[in-house]
């Protein structure tokens, strides 16, 4: 008698469980094998140590994190989402990297009610007349970080700059961004390949234009040829070289050492921003990784924390994607980089950094913060954003 | 554009096309006379790059850690031929790119196991590292130096074909295995030989492209199908087609990016046209992949 009556108290403390306390699941699907692997191993990691800080439980939710290649592809990331949804059931995807596969997956996504957001990818089109109210953006609007640049070369008076970026989303929007700040002559604006190799052809014209300074948008290894190449033409010394964070930052810098050395570029976070969380994170990372992060890092630890404040404004109820909704919209994240407000699109208004590529105490290549940009930074498209 | 500009554009190519060349040759060997679909080619390219990454600061020279890395790579392809691939020569094409698929996977992890996801560091020699003044024309030292390996390997395949023993199988081989065998030549030694030869000249591709791309995992597929393209086009098994369809390729490749936008310039508006352009560049060698195919099929020079 005693036993069944033990039975059915534990009986009934397992149906009480999932009641107490609903499992925070979150799909991380990202990029982890190919040539694009750096970036996303690097959100994951900064996101899993987020996840460690918050001792396992984001806004207090036992939390599980659900772990996908997307192979950098977007059919696969596709096959991913709608795995997702229909199969682990998560209430949040996360772990993008790249703005073509953030379009590609947002339908899917989206139609199963499942919140989207990005800890890389901040596509235009997401920002304004796509807006959608499962999308989020932890991280920046692709174009704030071209902007800043522009803005930094048109005040320093250069008047003939030459512009390159990959044929992809996002590399059309950077050069969107640089172009809404610089307004001097555009000595040449080329899209090549996503994942080019061999940047010889594209040099021997840039040369032959002779410009007085040039702008790129390479994010991982397409960056790390192109600055290897532009040092080995002779290039770097003559014309100064210019780009947003995404093309100078830790995972390009590693491989091209010196070559890089007194690049100016721009970003929402720098490894030497002065506050108490930040310092924290990247004592911690490089402890436990053995690297400097990179902002893909910063962004996953502030996707977490981004995750963790609402979840723990809504008391953890996961069920109510209105309430959630809400709560995520009027975050006010105590991010790596300061308090981060988020507009009506869903994307952040944040500061906008300069930094510059320096030899660091230990001589290892990083990056410095010299200047702020722009405070309170909002993006170009959310007055073409429907949501209010 | 000018005439300056032209010949630069064209070195550009030629040494894409001797890069492609020092590729190709391996792949091709080993497709036309052991009959194995290699899709690991790219992976010895990767493991030559690694390699060659990780000897110079350990022996403090770029060409002794050239060497060491090809002579690494191509022991390490005797050991995968011996272990991994030998029992593949009598399975169909289907089941050898299944099994060389799992080579790519297990080589990509084990590298990202010992190097770390990110990309790692190396840089052209300091000797190399500048341009040099061709007749008014500054090119990169290194990329003369990548020409020169190529046309080396080249003239050194050459010689090893055309004028000994062993070149003297390996053309018979590639025409006609099964006679090769009947006159009991010890194919198996054969296979072995041309085996770590091909890895070899890839791990050389790699020790060379090392320097001007990123060392990265997975490097070695996003070059392995431009590969693949140079020996259909040159002719499976043909040492003389790998060169003629690199060289080809390369220089397609190359004048494509470099014209194809000014051209379309002449027609619409700028930012049409440099999207056009690339669109149409980036296509350019499945083009002529596919011209070349309709009119030879079998290639520009096929060995069988």
């Amino acid at each position: 008698m005693t036993r069944n009556l033990l039975t059915l108290a534990s009986a009934l403390a397992l149906l009480a469980t999932p009641a107490a306390a609903d499992t925070l699941k979150i799909g991380m699907i990202t990029t982890l094998s190919g040539p694009g692997a750096g970036l996303g191993i690097d959100i994951r990691d900064g996101f899993a140590l987020a996840v460690e800080h918050a001792g396992g439980k984001l806004g207090g939710q036992d939390t599980q994190v659900i772990e996908a290649d997307d192979q950098q592809k977007p059919d696969v990331a596709v096959g991913l989402a709608n795995r997702m949804v229909e199969r682990d059931r998560v209430q949040v995807v996360t772990g993008v990297v790249w703005s073509n596969l953030a379009l590609a997956m947002l339908p899917t996504l989206a139609g199963g009610q499942t919140f989207f957001i990005s800890p890389n990818a901040g596509p235009s089109q997401l920002a304004g007349a796509q807006c959608n109210p499962y999308f989020f953006n932890a991280a920046y609007q692709n174009d704030q970080i071209h902007e800043a640049v522009g803005k930094h070369v048109q005040d320093e008076g250069f008047k003939k700059v030459y512009l390159m970026a990959p044929n992809y989303p996002a590399g059309k929007d950077g050069l969107a961004g640089f172009k809404r700040y610089y307004k001097g002559e555009v000595a040449g604006e080329v899209y090549t390949q996503v994942g080019q190799l061999d940047y010889a052809a594209e040099l021997a014209q840039l040369k032959a234009a002779a410009p007085d300074a040039v702008y790129v948008f390479y994010p991982g290894g397409m960056g790390i040829n192109f600055i290897k190449q532009y040092e080995q033409a002779g290039l770097k010394g003559a014309v100064p070289l210019f780009g947003p964070g995404f093309s100078f930052d830790q995972d390009i810098l590693a491989a091209v050492g010196e070559s890089a050395l007194g690049v100016k570029n721009s970003a929402q976070w720098s490894p030497d921003l002065d506050n108490a969380a930040n310092r924290k994170f990247v004592a911690d990372f490089k402890a436990k990784y053995g690297r400097i992060p990179s902002m893909y890092a910063a962004q996953g630890y502030d996707t977490a924390l981004l995750i963790d404040t609402a979840v723990k404004a809504v008391g953890g109820n996961l069920k109510d994607k209105d309430k959630l909704r809400a709560a995520l919209a009027s975050a006010k994240l105590q991010s790596l980089r300061g308090e981060v407000a988020f507009n009506t699109n869903h994307y952040p208004i944040h500061n906008i950094y300069l930094r510059e590529v320096v030899k660091g105490a230990n001589g290892a290549v990083t990056n410095k913060t010299v200047a702020t940009v722009f405070t309170n930074h909002a993006d170009a498209y959310v007055k073409d954003c429907p949501m209010k | 554009m000018d005439a300056l500009l032209l010949v630069e554009q064209g070195l550009n190519g030629l040494q894409l096309g001797v890069m492609l060349f020092l590729m190709a040759a391996g792949l091709t060997l080993v497709f036309g006379i052991m009959d194995l679909i290699n899709l690991a080619h790219g992976t010895f390219y990767m493991v030559g790059a690694y390699l060659t990454a990780a000897l110079v600061p350990v022996l403090d020279s770029f060409p002794l850690a050239l060497a060491a890395a090809v002579l690494l790579t191509a022991l390490l392809g005797l050991v995968v031929e011996a272990v991994a691939l030998r029992t593949l020569y009598r399975r169909d094409h289907l089941d050898q790119v299944l099994a060389t698929f799992g080579l790519i996977l297990f080589f990509n992890e084990l590298v990202k196991i010992v190097f770390g996801p990110v990309p790692i560091f190396l840089n052209p020699p300091a000797a190399l590292a500048g341009t040099v003044d061709l007749f008014g024309l500054k090119y990169p030292a290194f990329r003369l130096a990548i020409l020169a390996v190529g046309i080396a390997v080249a003239v050194f395949l050459w010689l090893l074909i055309a004028r000994t023993r062993v070149g003297m199988l390996i053309r018979a081989g590639a025409t006609n295995r099964e006679m090769v065998m009947a006159l009991g030549v010890d194919v198996r030694r054969l296979f072995g030989l041309v085996f770590a030869l091909g890895c070899g000249l890839a791990g050389l591709a790699g020790a060379m492209a090392g320097p001007v791309l990123a060392v990265q995992v997975g490097m070695g597929e996003q070059i392995l199908i431009l590969t693949f393209v140079v020996i259909v086009i040159g002719g499976i098994g043909s040492i003389r087609g790998a060169l003629a369809g690199a060289l080809l390729v390369g220089m397609v490749d190359t004048l494509g990016r470099a014209l194809l936008p000014a051209a379309f310039r002449l027609v619409m508006d700028a930012a049409n046209a440099s999207a056009a352009g690339a669109a149409l560049a980036s296509m350019a060698i499945y083009v002529l992949m596919a011209v070349v195919l309709a009119i030879k099929p079998k290639g520009l020079f096929p060995a069988h």
